[in-house]
């Protein structure tokens, strides 16, 4: 299923709220850096750094890679891991 | 436009709630057990609980014109505790004919640990034995695609399970696809904060299509909004989608699920 509205009312609708969220990423990227001490070994930061490699991405579907990225790994054979 | 609320835990709403829900066009809701914010001591704490659910509360929202319907079990948190759960289990039977109840919920996963697991199975046992339909939870940020997968490992694992008749909720954009292709129904919950926003379930209505899928709000104790479906059919509205398709998703839907139950006795306004 597509979507009826029309693109160009949807950018007018969203782009003030866009604008402003990644300001908010880019705001707190530089707090970050004036920070003391260091998160560039921390994995949480990672995550950030490729999440927002992805949101570059022109393939649709980036929510659901996101939501992959920020995902704990399923692994198929955890019944018999938990003797279950 | 009439509407019903298929996941929202009134008993941690003021009167003042269903005031407001009658007035947006909620008709109906329905009410998975779940935590209460503490874990309760006993099997007879669960018994209270279910009494509140299946006599004090159908009266409460009856007061403002909305049916009230349930689902009873020991939501996951509390699943921990592998004895009480087994005690709870065997005294849900008591319930089961009582007006409303329309089966086993909001069973599921929160750590997607080993003792949750075992009790989840142990619900499953008890749906199949009283013939009960069936919701459940899925945990949510980074557990939630791990704990998905589970839950949809052990309802597939079992060919007694009718498909048709189970409800996965709270799916966001990278488990809904997996619970809609292996035939179960998929419950979208609205959160105002963090989590699935109005515009994102609109996005996945037209991902995926209106088939087999609900949105609730999934109100609680917690910071919750109890009118957030009518904040899903404003959106729809303001992208252009039908009449129809919006009815489809917060009414027909729900009620066609619902309807797997046998204590299902709903009434359409006239
Ligand atoms: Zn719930």
């Amino acid at each position: 299923m597509s979507s009826p509205a029309d693109a160009s009312t949807l950018l007018d609708r969203h782009f003030l709220e866009v604008r402003a969220r990644l300001l908010e990423v880019a705001a707190t990227l530089d707090r970050l850096d004036r920070a003391q001490g260091d998160v560039s070994g921390d994995p949480r930061k990672d995550q950030l750094d490729r999440a927002i490699a992805m949101l570059a991405d022109p393939e649709a579907g980036r929510a659901e890679r996101l939501q992959r990225l920020f995902s704990r790994a399923y692994s198929e054979d955890w019944r018999s891991q938990m003797e279950l | 436009m009439d509407y019903i609320d298929p996941h929202i835990h009134m008993v941690s709403r003021i009167t003042d709630d269903y005031a407001t829900l009658a007035r947006m066009g909620c008709v109906a809701i329905s009410e998975p057990a779940f935590w209460a914010g503490f874990d309760r001591g006993s099997a007879d704490g669960f018994r209270d609980y279910f009494r509140q659910l299946t006599e004090v509360e159908p009266q409460r929202a009856a007061q403002y014109g909305i049916q009230h319907f349930c689902w009873l079990c020991i939501n996951a948190k509390e699943a921990e505790n592998v004895s009480l759960a087994r005690d709870v289990i065997a005294m849900i039977p008591e319930f089961l004919d009582a007006p409303g109840v329309l089966g086993i919920g909001e069973i599921g996963l929160n750590k997607n640990t080993r003792n949750e697991s075992i009790v989840f199975l142990e619900h499953m046992e008890l749906a199949i034995k009283h013939d009960q339909p069936i919701l459940i939870h899925t945990p949510h940020l980074e557990d939630k695609y791990q704990g998905t997968r589970m839950i949809l490992d052990m309802l597939n694992g079992d060919s007694r399970i009718d498909r048709s008749r189970v409800l996965v909720d709270h799916v966001e954009e990278h488990t809904i696809r997996a619970v809609l292709d292996d035939g179960y129904w998929a419950g979208m919950t609205l959160y105002p904060v963090s989590k699935c926003t109005p515009q994102r379930a609109a996005d996945m209505i037209e991902m995926v299509g209106p088939e087999r899928l609900l949105a609730n709000s999934a109100g609680d104790w917690g910071p919750s909004k109890p009118t957030a479906v009518p904040d899903l059919i404003f959106e729809l509205r303001q992208r252009g989608h039908s009449e129809s398709l919006i009815r489809k998703v917060v009414y027909d839907n729900p009620r066609e699920f619902f309807a797997k139950s046998k204590n299902f006795r709903f009434t359409p306004r006239s």
